[in-house]
């Protein structure tokens, strides 16, 4: 791709992750492209095994090098990343870019107190001296939210509790000011209240850096509470892209309208049964041909000729909105809209 | 941690007092009359209780017991032989040399032969398995997977044997084993105990190959190595101060059991290479039903594994902060 002056802070093209396994080749991620700009929150949506987490790990640099093969690009502020050497990689990871993982506890290292978990990164990125290590530790859990932090900084992760430690996390991944953070789950394994307290966190902060995020949840409710645009993953593609208010209130992939109806609303009727999306997500050693959603999918037939499970729909985007589905614009109003119906 | 050690350290004396009871009562359950063997081949009655006497096995066992319990702490008077002093484990029924000197005349030897060869199956075990492990999959892996099968098949008086066979009597590259205090001459000293250790490691080397590559590959997918990485350190700090830290605690646990092990006499490797240490000892006196230098050296293994036990419990905890020592 020829570099345009429109050229996003972040952009993945065509991306392919494809991993060899004893079984055979898996297609984690097959076909991707999506742009990021500064300051903007990407919520990424799918099932387990969507190929979400993976997208993030590549764009890192944290995958099996030996198992994995990538094709495609990944231009951070226009360098190339896929292509970079590790040592390279290194100098960004916990710098430019950083992320922050869904289970807190199994993320950090039960070995190192918080301060020198939080420190370390800050030190190998700036070359600071480990007492200003350790006052920015502080300061970047005083920041986070942690109570006496200067106590706290010399705790272990087992002494911290869950959503301190998810803080401590966030803390971690910040401590370099990164221009782009990847957010995998990080309030999953949180209650609810915690949760909102990490998401007002991760938008201040966005606010006064300017943070550029990808927030990776299967979880709606916490993509309409930050995302600015949304990307729906099912089986290592995308089927459907937008801003939150379109992919939420006027979806046009039944995927994600079997993700919506799947979740109970407040404002709806409570008699009103949850409508899950029939089978699981598919195997990709070995994808359903044509569109991978066709198995599970309500309105295959409504396709004619069997399309749907021959030929692969195309992602039409147009002004950052579009999806993959082969129904017609007419069909999908006239069947979306019975859903939407039942919800509302 | 010094409430964890004065716990440990009277829940081993505790132990020890158990290992001293079973052994002294089982000792009673063999049917041979050590007072006989000592006597020679003719025996008159009235001979037999006066060694019977002299050997202290006259009064009733649990008597006995308290006697040889006592001497421990008090020492002993012996009938013609006279006073013992603490920590008095008797003399021996064979040839009648104080128990406590003995054992620690061969102490060393039995050291010299554990700490050498611990450290050569350290260095090489740890060492092949990181290498298997930073090279998963690959030939190196292979090869010391391989080889670590071949030598946990081993044992040692097989390969101890070929290699006295081939490296000390054919090519005249190392020294017919034997012990020199460090003291006297550290170069006689290593020269003597190389083949030793270097057979004792071949056997022992393979678990630790073995365990480090396990230990490390599981470590090296855990998540918080991951996330060491995703922080930009480079591979060798995440390799060593994140992976091998979290692989180090089995690793330790093994050793400390070896450790133990080995101090309390390894009786094969001592019997191959006819070096005389605490192993040699323990064969001799259950062959002669010599009752004090058999406890006496049992006592020794017993306290050698029960402490190896509590050093390896202490340094779990320094290794990872989540054991609390209570």
């Amino acid at each position: 791709m020829t570099s345009t002056d429109q050229q996003a802070f972040l952009s993945v093209r065509d991306l392919k992750v494809h991993f060899s396994t004893e079984d055979g080749i898996v297609k984690a991620v097959d076909g991707l492209s999506f742009d990021l700009e500064k300051g903007k929150t990407l919520g990424i949506v799918g099932e387990s095994g969507s190929g979400k987490s993976v997208t993030n790990l590549t764009i890192l640099g944290l995958h099996d090098r030996h198992r994995t093969a990538i094709d495609g690009e990944i231009l951070l502020d226009g360098k190339e990343l896929t292509t970079a050497r590790e040592s390279e990689l290194e100098k960004l990871r916990g710098n430019k870019m950083a992320m922050i993982f869904q289970d807190a506890l199994a993320s950090l290292s039960p070995y190192h107190t918080i301060g020198k978990q939080i420190g370390e990164t800050y030190r190998k990125h700036t070359g600071a001296s480990k007492s200003e290590a350790r006052k920015r530790a502080i300061e970047m859990l005083r920041r986070v939210g942690i109570p006496q932090p200067d106590m706290r900084v010399d705790d272990y992760p087992h002494q911290f509790s869950g959503g301190m430690r998810q803080r401590a996390m966030i803390a971690m991944a910040l401590v370099c000011d990164p221009e782009l953070l990847i957010a995998d789950e990080p309030t999953t394994a949180l209650d609810v209240t915690v949760q909102a307290q990490i998401m007002d966190l991760l938008k201040d902060l966005q606010q006064e850096f300017g943070t550029a995020i990808i927030f990776i949840t299967h979880d709606l409710g916490v993509i309409a509470d930050i995302a600015d645009d949304v990307l729906v993953m099912y089986g290592g593609r995308c089927v459907e892209r937008g801003t939150k208010e379109e992919v939420l209130r006027t979806p046009q992939h039944p995927y994600t309208v079997g993700l919506l109806s799947s979740m109970p609303s407040l404002d709806g009727p409570v008699d009103v049964p949850l409508s899950p999306i029939p089978g699981s997500p598919p195997s990709l050693l070995n994808p359903p041909s044509g569109c991978r959603f066709h198995p599970r999918c309500a309105f295959a037939e409504k396709v004619p000729g069997g399309l749907c499970s021959t030929e692969r729909p195309l992602l039409k985007v147009e002004a950052g909105r579009g999806s993959a589905c082969h129904l017609t614009l007419d069909q999908r109003q006239e069947f979306f809209a019975d859903l939407a119906a039942t919800r509302h | 941690m010094f409430r964890f050690l004065v716990r440990r350290v009277l829940g081993a004396l505790v132990i020890l007092l158990i290992i001293s009871a079973v052994t002294f009562f089982l000792f009673y359950a063999i049917p041979r009359d050590p007072a006989r063997m000592a006597c020679g081949k003719v025996c008159p009655d009235d001979l037999l209780a006066q060694v019977r006497q002299n050997l202290g096995i006259a009064d009733p066992m649990p008597v006995q017991y308290w006697h040889w319990l006592q001497a421990i702490f008090v020492g002993r008077d012996y009938v013609g032989v006279g006073h013992c002093d603490a920590p008095c484990f008797g003399y021996s029924f064979s040839n009648n040399v104080n128990v406590f000197d003995t054992i620690m005349e061969r102490l060393p030897t039995t050291i010299s032969l554990a700490i050498g060869g611990a450290f050569f199956f350290l260095l090489i075990g740890v060492g092949t398995g990181m290498l298997a492990a930073l090279k998963q999959g690959k030939f190196l892996d292979k090869a010391a997977s391989s080889f670590s099968l071949i030598g946990s098949s081993m044992q040692i008086y097989f390969v101890g044997y070929i290699a006295m066979f081939f490296l000390v009597s054919q090519l005249h590259l190392l020294d017919q084993p034997s012990y020199t205090p460090f003291t006297e001459n550290p170069g006689a000293w290593f020269s003597g105990l190389l083949l030793p250790w270097l057979v004792l490691s071949i056997i022992f080397t393979a678990n630790y190959t073995r365990m480090t590559r396990s230990q490390l590959v599981e470590q090296l997918s855990e998540d918080y190595v991951r996330t060491a990485r995703a922080k930009g350190l480079s591979r060798s700090s995440v390799f060593f101060r994140f992976a091998w830290r979290g692989a180090m605690g089995p690793i330790v646990t093994i050793f400390g059991i070896d450790m133990g092990t080995l101090i309390g006499g390894a009786i094969i490797t001592e019997s191959t290479f006819s070096i005389q240490g605490l192993g040699a000892l323990a064969v001799r006196s259950v062959d002669d039903s010599d009752l004090p230098m058999l406890l006496g050296v049992t006592m020794i293994a017993a306290a050698g594994i029960v402490f190896a036990n509590i050093i390896v419990d202490a340094v779990y905890a320094l290794i990872d902060p989540r054991i609390r020592l209570a």
